[in-house]
């Protein structure tokens, strides 16, 4: 930020050494159950032979992560005794002593440095134009946009989890692409579903977008497939890298016999359809449509309040949410309405690739599909949606636009995240710090055609502030707040809700009008 | 980007620092029956609430002045009394006689430090926000850059943050009186000064450079026309200040001699602790404290303050440009620091905000100075448990500041002002620059070192004070050398065409 402008080098390492000082400061914040749960796994992975990773339940945090983060955990666990040797064990339930605290902390931020190295990598695929003020230049925006991440602070710095680390192995994975070096990327993407089976969700765009770009080495003239450009050989070096990762991974397991109880930890279909706190997406507005008409047909007397079934609201448990009016929704029908919405994205990658970019827009088309129609979507699940944009926002004015609505409410939709009066201010300073300087750089970025919001838009965001107020400062002021405690996390998420799903149509749009666009350019 | 949005930036990294640093430990958590000086802030809403303002600085049944008893100047009465009804209206316990008395709650902490916040978001960032807006020149990115550093001076946030105390709003006002002086608004300058000595007696250190500013700005308009006008303005304007302050005591002259005894405790001896300054220094050669007769000791303190403040003041008094008060305050203050009688490790953070004031001018000593000052009260944090918050935030403020204010580059002879006394040193010292900056890169080795085996060594069971003192008398001899270094630069420098077009 200096006036005699320091390299961008400098800069850059400037930008991660202060996020990594503002981490440190963090370290002795409020941190959720999820501190526990890692504090366990670091037992269990540390004091048990593999055989038993996944059997042990003496927590009920049980292991439910794939066996790669098994052992990153036990490679962890070996630096934790130079510690705290307590925290290692399994019975210590809810150990966390200051050193522990630190330790955990401590490992969080250096496993940061795998998304400092990725932000790199990422910032050499930018279409750079030279010349510019550095605080204008698309590489120095997408660094704060990453590294400064608000969801990502406080998801891993306060809350508690590794994220930062697992999306920097997905953004690593991503600059290979963009560099060409499909295989590397391909495999680091199998180190991250190995690592974290919620990446799941955008290995279509993946496995559409390799065996496409890659597997195919021809292009008619038009860009649609040539079937004798396919390169046998290609397939098989790439199957052979995602196999040999699944193989060292779950291979251990599957020699012992351990598979079917491996994945029943991962995926446990046990849970309701939402989350406590409704993730804001598309369930969050079948709900609150049901329960209206709900409230309606008892008013206008169409249906009898004893025969309802008592629907639980968001009261803080996982519960099943029983509807009254629309039909009740399993988990086979979720997972319909995800591959129907994703559909028309990877059909329009494999009928016109568009490179790289394309595949990105795919991938985050894949991750919103399925956080807006996902079974038991945690609201968390939209930085999956958001990182992978901050690419695209900086280099297209469209994209741009997509990105402040998703990032601005999809972060908003994390504060529930975060219920301690202590942390109240530091979350407003943090959203704050990131919204303001998103929404100003991106507008000085695209400065040239107007304002990257419409009225409507700039409207719906604003009025997050009102609501904000009442949630937080009003609403607990008055009677409602013991008898309905949940409508203000209500009110938040289907508010919010309303705007991640105008951003899925948004982004939909860009994908089936851009390439239309880039033609005209170069026909032009 | 625009300038708004690098000021919200801006500011909005400084709160979130501040708050983060906030989540630690505060002094005497936990600790009875005396506790610390957040008790003590507690303690003051409780008796300024509960009883009426006549016994507040008085020993009665009701109010044990042993327990910290009201020693600062009726604005901290006032601000405490304000805090406590807000305290009354969240939690009557908190400010309940006699029964609150080392009251600690989670919720409360958060209470206290939302005071925190909130008076330094109403009087001291904005002071600095406008200081660096009106007085530094570069780009509105350099301004905003060096009001960052400023906001993250580490000192005062570990104290005010982590051990708990207003100082925000002292230096805030104080802050306020030298803009209004730089910006010619003197009667504004000299209420808000005035506001600041009444809200802390320690700001007295800065008190000689305002006095000599005014009257030199006075002499030089002709103090037989419109320089006694006014000078007559000026005297009211304080004077009227003061009244309002102590109204309530000054009916009766008894109430106001307690006040000041209070205020004043010449018993409590020439140093308590351990402080970075002569005495302390020196005691441990020389036993002054029982050497030397309080009389003695109280006149010598006196002469050598006068001795070191003398100088600067009159230069002042002489050429009332901004950057020679700014220059005046900086040494007033640290010879105060250094010289006078009863002085706390926390009285750094007045020579402090001088010197923030200059980081423009000469980053590589103001970094280098504020550093220093932060490790200075290193026993005093990690008593307090904020061992963390000081590592991070101090090696937080090195690195962004040289940094951002590219300090390591700007070190020519010039840029240290040094280019006169360069020209008497040039056949002996071959390039003072050079050595300035090894001695920068020394002394931070110095006291990382320090730091590092203070923390992590047992001292022998012979010294048990050994790291403390070792602290105090590492950052006393650098404090010497930057009170040598600054009045040099005052009193030798011909001053640099910029800083008096800008001051006139």
């Amino acid at each position: 930020m200096a006036a005699p402008m320091p390299s961008e080098h400098s800069c850059f390492f400037a930008l991660a050494l202060c996020v990594s000082f503002l981490k440190c400061l963090l370290i002795n914040a409020y941190h959720s159950t999820d501190f526990e749960v890692h504090r366990n796994w670091l037992a269990l992975t540390h004091s048990l032979p593999v055989s038993q990773w996944y059997y042990e339940a003496t927590s009920e945090w049980t292991l439910d992560y794939p066996p790669l983060f098994a052992w990153f955990e036990y490679g962890l666990s070996h630096i934790a005794r130079f510690f705290d040797k307590e925290m290692l064990v399994i019975q210590n339930l809810n150990y966390a002593s200051p050193a522990t605290v630190l330790f955990q902390r401590l490992s969080v931020i250096a496993a940061d440095m795998v998304l400092v190295y990725a932000v790199k990598e990422c910032c050499k695929c930018l279409r750079e134009d030279k010349g510019k003020d550095l605080l204008g230049k698309p590489s120095f925006i997408l660094t704060v946009l990453v590294l400064w991440n608000f969801g990502l602070l406080i998801v891993d710095h306060i809350h508690f989890q590794y994220n930062g680390f697992l999306f920097g192995v997905l953004l690593l994975s991503i600059a290979r692409h963009f560099q060409n070096r499909h295989l590397e990327g391909a495999f680091l993407f199998s180190i991250l579903l190995n690592l974290k089976h919620i990446y799941l969700y955008i290995a279509p765009a993946y496995g559409i977008f390799l065996l496409r770009c890659f597997c195919f080495t021809q292009n008619n003239a038009d860009g649609s497939l040539q079937w004798r450009g396919f390169s046998l050989l290609r397939l098989v070096a790439l199957g052979t890298i995602v196999l040999t990762t699944f193989a060292v991974s779950f291979g251990p397991f599957i020699a012992l016999g351990q598979l079917p109880q491996v994945l029943s930890r991962l995926f446990p279909f046990k849970r309701g359809l939402c989350h406590a706190y409704w993730a804001p997406n598309f369930w969050a507005l079948y709900n609150i449509a049901d329960k209206a008409f709900s409230i309606l047909g008892v008013k206008l007397k169409l249906l009898d309040m004893n025969k309802l079934p008592k629907a639980s609201m968001t009261g803080g448990l996982v519960q099943e949410f029983q509807h009254s009016v629309l039909p009740s929704v399993s988990p086979l029908a979720t997972l319909a309405c995800t591959l129907l919405s994703v559909l028309p994205a990877l059909l329009r990658i494999w009928h016109r690739p568009d490179g790289a970019r394309g595949f990105l827009r795919c991938l985050v088309i894949c991750a919103l599909g399925s956080f807006m129609f996902g079974w038991h979507v945690h609201e968390k699940a939209i930085l999956m949606v958001i990182l992978p944009l901050s690419l695209l926002a900086v280099e297209s004015r469209e994209d741009a636009r997509i990105f402040l609505i998703l990032s601005i409410t999809g972060h908003y939709s994390l504060f529930p995240l975060l219920f301690t009066t202590q942390e109240l201010p530091i979350k407003i300073f943090l959203m704050l710090l990131f919204t303001i300087f998103s929404f100003t750089s991106l507008k000085t970025l695209f400065r040239k055609g107007g304002s990257l919001l419409n009225p409507l838009e700039a409207t719906y965001l604003l009025g997050l502030i009102p609501l904000e107020l009442i949630c937080e400062f009003v609403y607990p002021l008055t009677v409602w707040q013991k008898t309905f405690p949940f409508l203000p996390l209500m009110f938040t998420s289907v508010y919010c809700a309303l705007g991640v799903t105008y951003a899925f149509i948004r982004l939909y749009i860009s994908l089936l009008t851009c390439s239309d666009t880039t033609k005209r350019i170069k026909t032009q | 980007m625009e300038n708004w949005s690098l000021i919200s930036l801006c500011v909005l990294l400084g709160l979130t620092t501040r708050w983060a640093v906030s989540f630690h430990s505060y002094s005497g958590a936990g600790k009875p029956p005396m506790f610390g000086d957040y008790e003590a802030q507690r303690h003051w809403q409780e008796v300024t609430y509960n009883l009426p303002v006549h016994e507040w600085y008085f020993n009665t049944t009701n109010n044990d002045l042993n327990y910290w008893g009201l020693d600062y100047p009726p604005l901290t009465a006032y601000h405490s009394l304000v805090c406590a009804y807000v305290a009354k209206l969240l939690n009557p316990e908190w400010v309940e006689l006699h029964a609150s008395r080392g009251y600690e709650s989670h919720t409360h902490k958060l209470f206290m430090r939302a005071t925190v916040l909130f008076a330094d978001i109403l009087i001291y960032i904005p002071a600095v926000l406008v200081y660096c807006f009106y007085f530094c020149d570069g780009s509105s990115k350099q301004k905003v850059t060096t009001a960052l550093c400023i906001l993250l001076y580490p000192g005062l946030v570990l104290i005010d943050y982590g051990h708990f105390q207003y100082n925000s709003v002292s230096l805030g006002l104080a802050l306020w009186g030298i803009l209004g002086l730089g910006l010619g608004w003197d009667l504004f300058g000299s209420l808000a000064f005035t506001l600041a000595l009444n809200y802390k007696q320690m700001e007295l250190y800065h008190s000689l450079p305002f006095f000599c500013y005014l009257m030199g700005k006075c002499i030089k308009q002709g103090l037989t026309g419109r320089g006694f006008f006014l000078l007559a303005k000026i005297a009211l304007t304080v004077l009227v200040t003061f009244a309002l302050c102590w109204m309530p005591f000054l009916s009766d002259p008894k109430q106001s001699l307690q006040v000041l005894h209070r205020l004043f405790p010449v018993d409590r001896g020439l140093f308590e602790d351990k402080v970075a300054n002569t005495w302390c220094s020196l005691n441990v050669l020389i036993k002054i404290k029982t050497l030397l007769s309080r009389e003695t000791q109280l006149f010598l303190s006196f002469a050598l303050t006068l001795l070191f403040i003398l100088p600067s003041s009159l230069k002042v008094l002489s050429k009332p440009t901004l950057w020679h008060f700014k220059l005046a305050l900086v040494n007033s203050s640290l010879a105060f620091f250094l010289f006078s009688f009863q002085v706390h490790e926390k009285s750094i953070l007045l020579v402090a905000l001088p010197v923030c004031l200059v980081i423009n001018e000469m980053p590589l000593i103001a970094i280098w100075f504020l550093l220093t000052s932060t490790f200075s009260m290193l026993p005093l944090l990690l008593k307090d448990g904020l061992l963390l918050p000081y590592a991070v935030t101090s090696s937080a403020f090195l690195f962004l500041s040289l940094y951002l204010l590219s300090a390591l580059e700007k070190t020519t002879d010039e840029e240290l002002r040094l280019s006169l006394s360069h020209k008497l040193t040039q056949h002996c010292l071959p390039k003072l620059s050079l050595i300035i900056k090894w001695k920068f890169w020394f002394s931070l080795v110095a006291m990382a070192a320090l730091s590092f085996t203070s923390v992590w060594l047992e001292p022998p069971a012979k010294l048990p004070d050994l790291f403390p003192v070792l602290v105090s008398v590492l950052s006393f001899l650098q404090f010497l050398g930057f009170i040598i270094y600054f009045n040099v630069v005052q009193l030798m420098e011909p001053q640099r065409k910029k800083s008096q077009k800008k001051t006139n």
